[in-house]
C-alpha cells in the first residue's frame, strides 16, 4: 500500500482567512492543525486569479498559457495532460468531488462532459488522454459535482432538486435576468452576492461535498491507494451560508481589513497611483471581466457592507473547516491516518475590501494572489513541521502528487515538487512565481504578466483596450505590505524593475498554438 | 447586444459546403455540437427548424433566410430567453475547390453571443473536419 491523497481545495479564499496564517475572525482549527503538523507556505500563489485557468493548473501542472485556458470560458481540451491520469494509470482510486471547473458552466446545449453527467445520472466518463488512450475523464473514476448553489446541471442542484426542491430558491441568484453575476444586495447591509439563506446546514454544499467525499472513501477496499480531490465550492460569493449558522460572528464587531482604506479621498488616491483599469472599475467606468457583477459599482461599497460580508465569508471558512475535519475523521476510522497527505489550498483570493473593491479582476495584489497553502505530509514518513517562505505556485501542485505517489513527474509538468522547509527551497531554485491575466470581454481587453521575487511584486501591463503597454506596478512588500505604493515609475527603483522585468520574460512558459477561442462568459 | 463571428477555410468546393448548410437546414444536427436532432416544422407560421439539444429541450429557430444564390443562411432562435437573435452563416467561394464559412451570431442578452457564438466555432471546425474526411 501507498500513501493516499486527500487534495482540499476551496474557491476564492484569502490567505489570512486561516488561524495558521494569522486570521481571527473565522475558526480554522483542524486546518491550523495540518499546518502545525506539516508544512505551511507562506508565498503560494495562484498562476491565476481566476477559476478555470487556476483550476486548470492544478490538474496539469502548466501555466495557462501552455495549458490553454488562458480565461474564465475558455474550457480545458479534454485530452489536456492530468496529474490524476498519472495516479490513476500508477492504479490509484480517482475522485473529484465538489466544484471541478475545467469546462463552461452556462453550456444550454450540454456540450460539456462535465455538465451532462448529472443529467446521465452518472459519475464516470471515458475520454481520451493526452497520450492517445483512453480513461477515466481527467483521470477521475469518481466525478460528483457542485458549484455556488443549487441551479445548474450539476450532481448537488440536482440532488437538492430531487430531494430538497423546496430549498432551492432559498441560495442567492448568481446570474441575473441578463445572465450576468448579480449584483442585487442582501443581508443587513444591502451587500451584494449576499443573502440570508434558510436551507438547513446539512443540505448546503459544504457539507454536501464532504458527506459525498465520505460515502465515495466508505466504497474503497481497505488496501486501496487513492487520490481524492475534494473541492468546496465556498467561500467563494455568493456569500449564503446556512442563516442558522450566521450566529457564530456578529458582522457588527468585524473589525473592517487592514487593506480597506477608510477615507474615500486617501483610498482613491491610492488607486490614481495604479493603472486606470482599478480607478475605472472602481469608479463603475470600467466592467474588464465577467467575474465580478456587471453593474456593480465598487466606490457605493460601505464600511458596513465589508464587515457584512467579512463575517459570512468567515462562517462559510469556518464550515469548510468542519466538513473536513468529519473528512478526516472518516479517514482515520477506516485506517488510513498513518499513510495520508493532506494538501490544503484554493484557487485564488478575493478582494475582500482591500482598496474599497470587492470579487476579483486583473488586480494582481496579495488579496488575489496570496493563497493559504498546506501540505501534511503522512505522519508515517515522518515529517519535520515547517514554515517555508520561499515562494511556490499552484503549478507545483501536480509535481508533488506525484512525489507522494512516488512517480517521476512527467517532463509536461512545469512546476516542481514543493520544498519541504527554505533550504530544500533555496536548493531547488524556488526564487520566483509566476501569475497572468488575459481577457477579452465585451470589447474590454486586459493582459497581465506578473513575477514575485525577493519580496517585490512586478507587474506589466501588455497593450490592450485599457493599456498601451508602458504601465505597469511595482510593490516592495518589505516596507508596502498593503501594495499602496506604486513604484512602476519610481526612478530609484527603475533598476530593479528593469531586473525583474528580465527575469519575468525570460521565464515565460510555452504558449499553446493555435489559442483556444472563448466559448462562454464562464 | 453583442455579436460574435467565427470563420474557417473548407478545402472543399462551395456547393458541397452550402449543401450542409442551407441545402439541407436539418443536416447540422451531424455536426453541431450538442445538438442531437433538428427538424422543420411544416405547421408553424413561419419557416422554422427546431432543434433538440443534448439537454433533452428544444429549441425554435426562425429562417430568416435562405438563399442559395448568394449562400447566405439566416435565422432567429425565438426562445423567450432570447431578446434578440439573429444567426448569419456564409459560404464564400474562395475558389473552386476552397470555401470560406463565416457563421455570426448577434444576441441579447449579450452573454448568449458568447454562449452560442462558441459553439458555432467549434461547429463549423467539425463541419470542415467531416467535409475534409470524406475529400
Amino acid at each position: 500500500m501507498g500513501r493516499k491523497i486527500l487534495f482540499v481545495t476551496t474557491d476564492q479564499q484569502r490567505y489570512d482567512t486561516l488561524g495558521c496564517n494569522g486570521g481571527t475572525l473565522a475558526r480554522t482549527p483542524v486546518a491550523d492543525r495540518l499546518a502545525a503538523e506539516g508544512i505551511r507556505y507562506e508565498r503560494a500563489h495562484p498562476q491565476s486569479v481566476v477559476c478555470m485557468p487556476s483550476r486548470s493548473t492544478m490538474l496539469t501542472g502548466q501555466h495557462q498559457g501552455t495549458h490553454g485556458v488562458w480565461m474564465n470560458g475558455v474550457p480545458l481540451p479534454v485530452d489536456a495532460p492530468s496529474v490524476a491520469a498519472e495516479l490513476s494509470r500508477a492504479g490509484y482510486a480517482t475522485a473529484l468531488v465538489g466544484k471541478s471547473h475545467f469546462e463552461p458552466f452556462l453550456d444550454p446545449m450540454g456540450r460539456f462532459t462535465e455538465n451532462m453527467l448529472a443529467q446521465r445520472d452518472s459519475h464516470s466518463a471515458t475520454s481520451p488522454w493526452h497520450d492517445g488512450t483512453t480513461g477515466p475523464h481527467r483521470g477521475f473514476d469518481h466525478l460528483e459535482l457542485a458549484t455556488h448553489g443549487a441551479n445548474g446541471f450539476l450532481h448537488y442542484a440536482r440532488w437538492i432538486g430531487l430531494h430538497h426542491p423546496e430549498v432551492a430558491d432559498g441560495f442567492y441568484p448568481v446570474l441575473d435576468a441578463d445572465f450576468r453575476v448579480n449584483d442585487a444586495g442582501g443581508g443587513d447591509t444591502g451587500a451584494p452576492q449576499l443573502r440570508h439563506n434558510p436551507i438547513p446546514r446539512d443540505w448546503y454544499h459544504t457539507d454536501w461535498v464532504a458527506d459525498r467525499t465520505i460515502a465515495w472513501l466508505d466504497s474503497l477496499d481497505a488496501d486501496a491507494d487513492w487520490f481524492c480531490w475534494m473541492s468546496f465550492p465556498d467561500p467563494h460569493h455568493p456569500w449564503d451560508p446556512p442563516s442558522s449558522e450566521l450566529g457564530r460572528i456578529d458582522w457588527r464587531d468585524v473589525e473592517l481589513p487592514a487593506g480597506y482604506i477608510s477615507s474615500a479621498a486617501e483610498r482613491e488616491a491610492v488607486l490614481d497611483a495604479k493603472p486606470n483599469h482599478w480607478r475605472r472599475w472602481y469608479d463603475g467606468e470600467l466592467v474588464s471581466n465577467y467575474e465580478a457583477p456587471a453593474h456593480w459599482v465598487p466606490a457605493t461599497l460601505t464600511a458596513d457592507q465589508v464587515r457584512e460580508i467579512n463575517a459570512t465569508n468567515a462562517v462559510e471558512v469556518e464550515l469548510i473547516d468542519e466538513a473536513l475535519g468529519r473528512v478526516l475523521r472518516r479517514i482515520d476510522e477506516r485506517g488510513w491516518g498513518a499513510d495520508l497527505d493532506v494538501v490544503l489550498t484554493t484557487d485564488h483570493g478575493e478582494l475582500q475590501g482591500d482598496f474599497g473593491l470587492m470579487f476579483k479582476g486583473p488586480y494582481h495584489c496579495d488579496g488575489l494572489m496570496r493563497l493559504p497553502l498546506i501540505w501534511r505530509p503522512a505522519p508515517s514518513a515522518a515529517p519535520t513541521p515547517a514554515v517555508v517562505t520561499r515562494p511556490v505556485g499552484l503549478v507545483d501542485l501536480a509535481p508533488t502528487f506525484c512525489a507522494i505517489a512516488g512517480l517521476e513527474a512527467p517532463e509536461w509538468m512545469q512546476g516542481a515538487a514543493l520544498p519541504t522547509d527554505d533550504t530544500d527551497g533555496d536548493a531547488r531554485g524556488f526564487e520566483r512565481v509566476l501569475t497572468a491575466w488575459d481577457s477579452e470581454l465585451f470589447g474590454v481587453s486586459v493582459f497581465l504578466r506578473t513575477i514575485y521575487r525577493d519580496g517585490l511584486v512586478c507587474t506589466a501591463h501588455l497593450p490592450g483596450t485599457e493599456h498601451d503597454g508602458s504601465e505597469g506596478e511595482l510593490y516592495d512588500l518589505a516596507d508596502d505590505p498593503l501594495q499602496r505604493v506604486n513604484r512602476w515609475e519610481d526612478p530609484t527603483h527603475a533598476a530593479v524593475r528593469a531586473d525583474l522585468l528580465a527575469d519575468l520574460w525570460d521565464h515565460q512558459p510555452t504558449e499553446r498554438e493555435p489559442r483556444i477561442d472563448l466559448q462562454a462568459p464562464v | 447586444m453583442a455579436s460574435v463571428r467565427r470563420e474557417a477555410i473548407i478545402d472543399r468546393p462551395a456547393d458541397v459546403v452550402w449543401q450542409q448548410i442551407g441545402g439541407d437546414p436539418t443536416a447540422m444536427a451531424g455536426w453541431f455540437p450538442g445538438v442531437v436532432s433538428a427538424r422543420i416544422d411544416e405547421a408553424a407560421e413561419h419557416p422554422t427548424r427546431v432543434i433538440e439539444t443534448r439537454r433533452g429541450f428544444p429549441i425554435p429557430e426562425e429562417i430568416v433566410l435562405n438563399d442559395a444564390v448568394v449562400r447566405r443562411f439566416q435565422y432567429r432562435i425565438t426562445a423567450p430567453m432570447f431578446r434578440h437573435h439573429l444567426a448569419t452563416v456564409d459560404v464564400l467561394a474562395i475558389d473552386e475547390h476552397t470555401t470560406m464559412v463565416v457563421y455570426g451570431t448577434d444576441a441579447e442578452p449579450a452573454v448568449f453571443a458568447l454562449v452560442i457564438g462558441g459553439a458555432t466555432g467549434v461547429a463549423i471546425d467539425e463541419l470542415k473536419r467531416q467535409l475534409e474526411e470524406k475529400g
